[in-house]
């Protein structure tokens, strides 16, 4: 078995490695890290919105903007995108049965860029939104926070676009001669359909970045109107990166459902087929939705109705996937171990969230809830609801095998418990709250909209309690991959075949789940 | 494709309902986007950290609207600085403002009252704080 430390190595021999498992702790732990740090920020949000009134505990409203901005920063591209691509480190040359990463050290240089990236975003704790629109970002955001984080924000898209090109080539060129593309285990497909999206999408932002850098020097005016630019312009080019990517936040979670759920329901995956297609769908039709970001900057109604089909469009290939999980459960005997609980939890989840993000799509409602803190519950139920649950459950599912030893199973039990109260408590609050008309990114609001101040109370004590829930986390992460009991490695969760683990070099099914 | 009748079924059920949604969605945005013809025009500007207004007769009002009940109004949207958003969450009037676009929208109150308006588009320090009210009064002249 490839994952397990059977000795404990000296962390410089990990650190200066560029094995693909090695590459893949560092990811793992850099994005854990990040994600603790990001989640410090949420909790001091929410206190913050707890009561109305300035001061209740961030003093003055740029401090509370630069929060805001750095929390978003942090958790999509120093948390999501690096935990995705440790795990996909640690498990794609595995599943394509080759020795490691098609180029180590460009694995290895993609990854160092990261810390680097995340120095320049903490450093300088910009308040330009994550979205950073122009022209505000160019003619009014202090430096040289905003100058940071377009530099921080460019060594993070070639670091992702190099593991991207890392993973291509890995699964295309270095996978197994025996192993035809449509058998690579779906995980990897998640892995893939996002590297070639990364590809494809994020040179356009990196244009934009320079753009948004030139202009603020005062070279250029692309999105300055007071130069003759066109801030409209940014967002498109924006958001044809951005809409793709929340695709490419979404699928590596996806795929790590589809590693858990046909194990522990003891029964092969319903449709192989089906879920490469669905993949590959969103895929091609995250590239067809960017405009519904932006039905109210004034886009006439033939765009708006294109980007309306566009985005409805990939509402049946999720589909397919949430019909591929229930129909892999149907009927099998479930064992509910942590990272099944958090699988099944992330799915109701993602269905909830996706049939918010339909009555987003219809452009009536949209002018409803854009803008508003519907659409911060809206997307965190996809952050947390469907990509955290799928992370944590992967960070479980992988905990035996990384550290050799086991979690404790009432501890998991009580992290999952607390953290699906509070994220349904916390983010359909919001829902409701964006309907009340209350804007997103607000330090304050007033008293005297009664309901605002409920709502956000209630909103505060559901993020206490997914607060907890990540501190429960973190003790057990510490505590039991040093004191934990050695767990069984042929069968740590006792499902009872050891062909339902990826430790199998053959599934004697010869079927979907093993490889 | 490995696809079953079952997981055929289930996508057409969730295609028919998205074409349900997409055509009255399209039906109702006509509707929505349709500007009566004598809606009168009040131009909207917005700016760090404040809205203003402008009648079609010269008056000019600043933070607080104030237009008659049953009377059909469309706003021109203008942006002096950074992106903002004009919102008047109560009768959904919501369109950005842009610096170098003029954004329309409209609304024609039927109920008199004070609503809050409100920015909905993050536009630096005071983005919180950059309220107003409309008021709609009763025309008595008519």
């Amino acid at each position: 078995m490839v994952l397990e430390l059977q000795k404990p190595r000296p962390v410089w021999q990990i650190m200066f490695s560029t094995h693909h498992t090695d590459v893949g702790y560092l990811y793992l732990v850099f994005g854990i890290i990040f994600l603790f740090m990001g989640g410090v920020l949420a909790m001091i949000i929410r206190t913050h919105l707890f009561f109305p009134g300035q001061g209740v505990l961030i003093s003055d409203s740029a401090t509370f903007n630069r929060i805001f901005t750095v929390h978003g920063l942090t958790m999509l591209f120093l948390f999501a995108l690096p935990v995705a691509n440790g795990i996909g480190n640690i498990l794609v040359p595995i599943m394509v049965r080759y020795k490691d990463m098609a180029y180590p050290k460009l694995n290895a240089i993609a990854f160092w860029m990261n810390p680097v990236g995340a120095a320049l975003l903490w450093l300088g704790f910009a308040d330009t939104t994550w979205v950073s629109y122009a022209p505000y970002s160019i003619i009014r955001a202090p430096g040289p926070a905003a100058d940071m984080f377009i530099f921080g924000m460019k060594i993070l898209g070639v670091s992702s676009i190099l593991s991207s090109i890392n993973f291509v080539v890995t699964i295309l060129k270095c996978k197994h001669p025996d192993l035809p593309l449509r058998r690579v285990p779906l995980f990897a497909w998640s892995m893939f359909t996002v590297s070639l999206m990364t590809i494809i999408a994020m040179p356009t932002y990196a244009a934009a970045l320079i753009m948004m850098l030139t202009d603020r020097l005062g070279l250029s005016g692309f999105f300055n109107p007071f130069a003759g630019g066109d801030p409209i312009a940014y967002l498109h080019l924006f958001w044809f990166t951005f809409h793709p990517e929340v695709y490419i936040f979404l699928l590596p979670a996806i795929g790590m459902m589809y590693e858990i759920i046909p194990r522990f329901s003891r029964k092969p995956l319903y449709s192989q087929a089906s879920g490469v297609f669905a993949f590959v769908m969103l895929g091609i039709i995250g590239f067809a939705s960017w405009g519904h970001h932006m039905y109210s900057t004034g886009m006439d109604f033939t765009t708006k109705v294109v980007f309306m089909i566009g985005t409805l469009a990939a509402v049946p290939a999720s589909g397919m996937h949430v019909f591929n999980f229930l129909a892999t459960m149907w009927g099998g005997r479930i064992r509910f171990a942590a990272p099944m609980k958090f699988a099944v939890g992330g799915i109701a989840l993602f269905f909830s969230a996706g049939a918010g993000g339909v009555l987003n799509s219809a452009m009536p409602l949209d002018f409803i809830t854009h803008g508003t803190y519907w659409v911060v519950g809206h997307m965190h139920l996809f952050l947390i609801g469907t990509i955290g649950f799928g992370f944590v459950g992967m960070i479980y599912y992988m905990f035996p095998y990384v550290t050799g030893r086991m979690y404790n199973e009432k501890l998991a039990s009580a992290h999952f418990v607390l953290m699906f109260w509070g994220t349904v408590q916390t983010f359909f609050t919001q829902h409701l709250l964006g309907l009340e008309g209350m804007p997103r990114r607000v330090y304050d609001y007033p008293p005297e909209f009664s309901s605002w101040t409920t709502l956000n109370q209630i909103s505060t004590i559901g993020a206490w309690m997914i607060g907890a829930s990540f501190a429960i986390f973190l003790a057990s992460l510490i505590y039991y991959s040093a004191k934990g009991k050695p767990a069984n490695m042929d069968d740590p969760w006792g499902i009872g075949g050891k062909y339902y683990y990826p430790v199998a070099a053959k599934n004697p099914h010869g079927g979907h789940s093993g490889y | 494709m490995g696809h079953d009748t079952a997981e055929w079924v289930f996508v057409a059920i969730v295609i028919a309902v998205l074409c349900y949604v997409g055509v009255d969605s399209w039906i109702v945005q006509k509707a929505v986007e349709d500007v009566p013809a004598n809606a009168e025009v009040i131009k909207v500007t917005g700016q760090q950290w404040f809205w203003s207004f402008e009648h079609a007769d010269g008056t000019k009002e600043i933070s607080t609207l104030h237009v008659k009940k049953g009377h059909a109004y469309v706003f021109e949207i203008y942006s002096r600085d950074v992106m903002h958003s004009f919102n008047i969450p109560d009768w959904v009037v919501f369109e950005d403002a842009v610096p170098g676009h003029v954004n329309h929208a409209w609304f024609a109150p039927d109920t008199a009252g004070t609503y809050p308006i409100q920015c909905r588009e993050y536009c630096g320090l005071l983005h919180y704080n950059m309220r107003g009210s409309l008021v709609v009064e009763d025309d008595n002249a008519t």
